[in-house]
């Protein structure tokens, strides 16, 4: 039963990574990929994590894999937050379908000196 | 159990062909941020490769390794960003 279950937890999580791929390379612009490839892959790695735990039931196992989804799923919304801020600062272009742009036209601001 | 082999078989390649796509898009992008965000997603697709080859292998110091190149891969992001935030100006 187990094996089944980690199977299709395997199986499902890869095919979440491959979404992730496939947005990565059909999105149209900088920030529409980002969102498509962060969250899919961190789901897809969720899912392949969960299958290990299910697979193999022991405490050092679980705990590493639990602490993998934990580190992942707090950096890979820092990482993917601080990318975007930094493109759309720079004046990254947008797909021509994108309706609200809340960007300032002109150049952006610069923030005081840290 | 075949039924795990023929799943962990099925899941690297699918993990392999993720990683040949977004490397597609690493050479391809217009912008350095796209290849940033690719670079990323390779780290990640390279951690699910560890994650399922731990459990191919039943070798538990592959998890360390996948622990290790998450906190590589998120510095590394980070320093990007901050490399093209101070290059704009």
């Amino acid at each position: 039963m187990t094996e089944w279950l980690s199977s299709g937890l395997f199986i499902a999580g890869a095919l979440l990574a491959l979404l992730a791929s496939v947005g990565m390379l059909r999105m149209p612009d900088v920030l529409t990929r980002m969102q498509a490839s962060t969250k899919a892959s961190t789901l897809g790695l969720g899912c392949l994590l969960l299958g290990l735990a299910i697979r193999t039931p022991e405490l050092s196992v679980v705990m590493r894999a639990g602490s993998i989804a934990a580190f992942m799923l707090l950096t890979t919304a820092v990482g993917a937050h601080v990318i975007a801020r930094a493109s759309a600062r720079g004046g990254a272009p947008l797909w021509e379908g994108t309706v609200v742009d809340e960007r300032p036209p002109g150049p952006p601001a610069d923030e005081p000196p840290a | 159990m075949p039924v795990l082999t023929v799943s962990i078989a099925v899941a690297s390649t699918m993990l392999a062909v993720a990683a040949g796509m977004t490397f597609i898009r690493l050479v391809k992008g217009p912008s350095l941020p796209d290849r940033v965000i690719a670079l990323d997603l390779i780290g990640v697709l390279m951690v699910c490769l560890l994650v399922v080859t731990a459990s191919a292998t039943q070798q538990q110091a592959l998890l360390d390794v996948a622990m290790v190149v998450a906190l590589v891969s998120f510095v590394g992001t980070v320093a990007y960003a901050r490399f093209i935030e101070r290059s704009r100006s």
